[in-house]
């Protein structure tokens, strides 16, 4: 933003946002909800990017993390259960100058929206996506999710699930044109912070997935993981998501991963002793239908003109 | 149109002078993939531009490759051409082209032919290697001579193999020079339109075709004692021909906006189809969505970021996308939503018309869904409705529905050609900054009409919600403001109907029966009443453009009718049934709504046979209706 430009002149922002410009309301989540950790470090970036609020759009599906929009002071889209994806991809279409996130929970992006989910992917539209995966339904109090790992007793799975989860991850990897796939969870704030970042600044489909915490639901789940250091490994590259230099000294299993090495990622994801944080992959080149779709921008009047009257011509008696 | 013709007196060149008719329906039929409806397309298209009245019906067999030579398996197109304006497809044809003699027989059993109807039949089958074939060819020549019909045999493979190796291939150009003959067409729009046709084959392919459409006609100068001339009207007005699905895809062009996103459905996928040509040159693009439901999304994402947007599809896609319906009434958004209408329910009838989405698109979403409703007659209405419905969407600030049929689709009529206006390109969306203290749901009391904000607005930010929800659009689950936000999103269409004039009646303001019509009938109708009224019968007919909100005035004109009865083409008990009766009688769409918005008794004709009604079965029902013997 305050970079100088080649004629030694920059662009002087109008305003200096701070976080109280992209904040409102009070976030109805629980204490201790892992959403209220995803909200705070956004809009840090936000405040960080100095986003234009008027320029910036919050789409989400339904769920307890779906409520997010409505906490950020810029634009907002809080629509249907599993249908964030489409709407978001609508958004930004034609809008290239809008900053589109996508918030989802593992319902609404694995189940109900597991289709559009795919095809969102395979889009790579610039979209920023945080999938805040609890493992279980939160707002429609405790049913099994497809993240729901084998044995979690739920309103729905009296005796414990019995299906293995989807991997979102593992998922992700495997559609055709996935551009960008990381992994962090709410108890990192700043290797969360970096992530969202990373996946702000890439230009494509990122995808985030945040291991969340539901300590109303998933009470165990979360205390095992945010305290058992063990469980963690973290993926280390010069292109990937720096842990920060406070933050490494806290880390204690890391793993080498060029986050270009696709079938490596595959591999990781599909790892089940471990779970590992940061750039799983990252492709640049693959093709944004976004670019597509805004290639050929306000047309004026006459050139609409031109055209019907063409397309008259051929039907003319 | 049943004058004496001498049709066995060929090799007649010089007394071959043609007959003056007002107007005649002409059918092409053959097995699937003969290229029949490209032939009578073609045809149409020549007459319209040589200035006859048009309108084109095809005949789809339900079957995308039917056995060859089967009844059901009949494909190919009607063409009704005039001297004055046509507006459905007739009755019974007046003349047939059959590329085998066992396609006639399914348009038979749908009564398409009568007697005294001509039928140019390909003759190959007579000396088929097949003995079976010989032998049902030969009957069936004697059947179609019972039947009364006025058969020529006629050696079109033969011909056709004078110029090209493979006759299936070609011969549906050869039958179009024939016919082009026939009725005096001119050979060089005849050529005009091949080019047309073939314009993205090589030069090899276009000058066959041309050397079949020449010799088809030269075989039919030389040979065919039988040719009409139905005069044109001369006009001032330029005209343009096409079907409604055209008319639709360039009305959306016209309408300025930028987005269709739909998933392929039939029969609304053509209009697609010519959009994703054209709509990108004109500043716009066509995303084919993953499902019907992602389309509405993507569309109605596409319209709250300021680019309204329309989303194409048929009754299984209406289905699919009930749930966005009803956020884009919940949340405001302005949306066009097209619906070609197809048979149903479910999978139904693909191919086939039926007016079976109109209680649907009323009343088929849960909670209470207001929007408008419009419903196309013509192919030029499904041209100027998609404009006029970009408008509303974004004035009213709703989804606005646009509903054609298969019918209309399929259906070619030449209209003016429209006078384009800047005006239509513009959204009526205000892009100046936002002043803060505005809400986003600013309902006004007395029209219940806000504006909003849209993404890039400085100072309008605000949370689009599903969830009912106050004037900040914040989430609100108090009693008395969903009330009041409910009643704000009704308000919008009681002022949108203060808008609207009361329907025209066709004929007297009074009288014995009044039948009220909506969609692609219009044309049978009018055409229905006409005869009615000239036999001396009383009835007159309204046909609705605006299903939701209706015209005002309905209840009034209603009771100056001794009865009335809606004729539309959707399911309704048969009252002579005796399982029926007023106490369980489930009655045609419109009829439903009509009788609970006016209280009137209302009575409906309707079947779900999938074919566009005739104007002779319109007849037949106000006889009926009347107590008048036919
Ligand atoms: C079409 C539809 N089906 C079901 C629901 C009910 N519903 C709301 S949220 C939800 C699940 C939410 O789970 P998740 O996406 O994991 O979000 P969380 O609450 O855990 O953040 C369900 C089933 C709905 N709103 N809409
Ligand atoms: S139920 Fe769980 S996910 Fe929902 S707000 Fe509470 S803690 Fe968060
Ligand atoms: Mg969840």
């Amino acid at each position: 933003m305050y970079g100088l430009k080649s004629d030694l002149t920059c662009d002087l922002p109008t305003k200096q946002y701070s976080i109280s410009d992209y904040s409102k309301g009070v976030p109805r989540w629980c204490p201790g909800c892992g959403d209220h950790a995803v909200l705070n470090n956004t809009q840090k970036l936000l405040k960080e990017k100095q986003l234009d609020p008027a320029k910036t759009v919050f789409v989400s599906g339904i769920g307890c993390s779906s409520r997010f929009p409505h906490y950020m002071d810029t634009y907002g889209f809080h629509g249907l259960h599993g249908r964030a994806f489409p709407v978001a991809c609508g958004v930004k279409f034609r809008r290239p100058d809008l900053n589109v996130f996508v918030i989802t929970g593992d319902g609404d992006c694995c189940s109900i929206g597991a289709g559009a989910w795919i095809h969102a992917i395979r889009y790579n539209m610039d979209l920023t996506v945080l999938l805040l995966d609890n493992e279980i339904y939160g707002l429609t109090k405790k049913q099994t999710s497809p993240t729901s790992r084998l044995g979690t007793i739920s309103n729905t799975t009296p005796e414990g699930s019995i299906i293995p989860p989807i991997n979102a991850i593992e998922t992700t990897l495997g559609v055709a044109n996935a551009s960008f796939v990381a992994q962090t969870a709410d108890w990192n704030p700043v290797h969360m912070y970096e992530t969202i970042k990373a996946g702000f600044e890439h230009k494509g489909f990122s995808f985030i997935h945040i291991i969340q915490r539901c300590p109303i639901f998933q009470q165990s789940l979360g205390k095992e993981m945010a305290t058992n250091k063990d469980a963690m490994v973290y993926l280390q590259h010069e292109n990937g998501i720096p842990f920060g230099e406070d933050f490494s000294q806290s880390v204690k299993n890391t793993v080498n991963h060029d986050p270009t090495n696709l079938s490596e990622a595959r591999e990781l994801a599909m790892d089940r002793e471990n779970i590992y944080m940061g750039l799983f992959y990252q492709n640049k080149m693959a093709p944004r239908y976004d670019l597509y779709g805004s290639s050929n921008l306000g047309f004026t009047n006459d050139q609409r003109e031109k055209v019907l009257n063409a397309e008259f011509d051929k039907y003319a008696i | 149109m049943n004058d004496p013709i001498q049709l066995n007196d060929t090799h007649a060149k010089n007394i071959r002078k043609p007959v003056q008719i007002s107007e005649h329906i002409i059918e092409i039929v053959s097995d699937s993939g003969e290229g029949a409806q490209k032939c009578g397309q073609s045809f149409a298209a020549i007459s319209a531009k040589m200035g006859n009245g048009v309108w084109t019906v095809e005949i789809i067999p339900a079957e995308i490759q039917p056995p060859a030579r089967g009844r059901a398996g009949a494909s190919g197109i009607r063409v009704r051409i005039g001297t004055n304006k046509i507006t459905n497809m007739g009755n019974e044809a007046d003349l047939i082209v059959a590329l085998n003699e066992q396609v006639p027989y399914g348009r038979i059993d749908q009564h398409a032919y009568r007697d005294g109807t001509i039928l140019l039949l390909e003759n190959k089958w007579a000396e088929d290697p097949d003995p079976e074939i010989r032998i049902k060819y030969a009957d069936a020549l004697v059947d179609f001579k019972n039947r009364g019909y006025q058969v020529i045999e006629i050696p079109m493979e033969e011909e056709c193999l004078k110029i090209v190796g493979n006759a299936r291939k070609g011969k549906n150009m050869w039958v179009l020079g024939m016919l082009c003959n026939i009725y005096t067409r001119s050979l060089e729009k005849a050529e005009r339109q091949i080019r047309n046709i073939f314009k993205k084959k090589s030069d090899s392919v276009i000058n066959a075709n041309i050397a079949l459409l020449n010799s088809g006609y030269q075989w039919a100068e030389s040979n065919l004692n039988l040719r009409f001339e139905i005069p044109v009207k001369e006009s001032e007005e330029d005209y343009l021909v096409m079907n409604g699905n055209e008319a639709l895809a360039l009305g959306v062009v016209a309408s300025g906006m930028e987005v269709c996103s739909m998933y392929p459905i039939t029969p609304a996928t053509s209009a697609s189809h010519l959009l994703a040509e054209v709509l990108r040159k004109a500043g716009g693009v066509v995303h084919q969505a993953e499902d019907e439901i992602a389309a509405i999304g993507f569309a109605i994402g596409a319209s709250y970021a300021g680019k309204t947007a329309v989303t194409i599809t048929s009754g299984p896609g209406m289905a699919l996308k009930t749930e966005f319906l009803g956020l884009a009434t919940m949340a405001e958004i302005p949306l066009v939503v097209i619906d070609v209408q197809r048979g149903g329910p479910s999978t139904g009838l693909p191919t086939k018309v039926e007016q079976g989405d109109l209680l649907t698109a009323l009343y088929g979403q849960p909670g209470a869904v207001p929007k408008i409703v419009m419903a196309a007659a013509t192919i030029e209405e499904c041209f100027h409705f998609v404009i006029l419905a970009r408008k509303l969407a974004e004035t009213f600030r709703t989804p606005v529905y646009v509903l054609s049929d298969a019918n209309l689709a399929t259906g070619q009529q030449p209209f003016p050609r429209p006078k384009i206006k800047h005006d239509w390109f513009a959204p009526p969306i205000d892009q100046s900054p936002w002043k803060e203290d505005i809400k986003p749901f600013n309902w006004d009391e007395k029209t219940g009409l806000s504006k909003r904000s849209i993404p890039g607005q400085i100072g309008g930010q605000y949370t689009v919600t599903g969830l009912a929800h106050d004037r900040r659009g914040n989430v609100s689950y108090k009693p008395d403001e969903n009330q009041e936000a409910s009643e704000m999103r009704s308000r919008k269409f009681a002022s949108f109907q203060k808008t609207l004039n009361p329907p025209p009646i066709k004929g007297e303001d009074h009288g014995d029966l009044l039948i009220v019509g909506w969609g692609s009938t219009l044309g049978a109708i009018d055409e229905a009443i006409e005869i009615a009224q000239n036999e001396g019968i009383k009835v007159s007919s309204i046909h609705l453009r605006f299903m939701s909100p209706f015209q005002p005035g309905l209840k009034e004109i209603f009771q100056k009718f001794k009865q009335v009865m809606t004729v539309e083409i959707n399911y309704s008990d048969r009252i002579d049934n005796p399982q029926f009766s007023e106490s369980n009688r489930r009655y045609s769409q419109l009829a439903w709504v009509l009788r609970a918005r006016t209280l009137v008794d209302i009575d409906c004709f309707s079947n779900v046979e999938g074919q566009p009604l005739s104007p002779k079965r319109i007849v037949d029902a106000i006889k009926n209706k009347l107590g008048l013997s036919n």
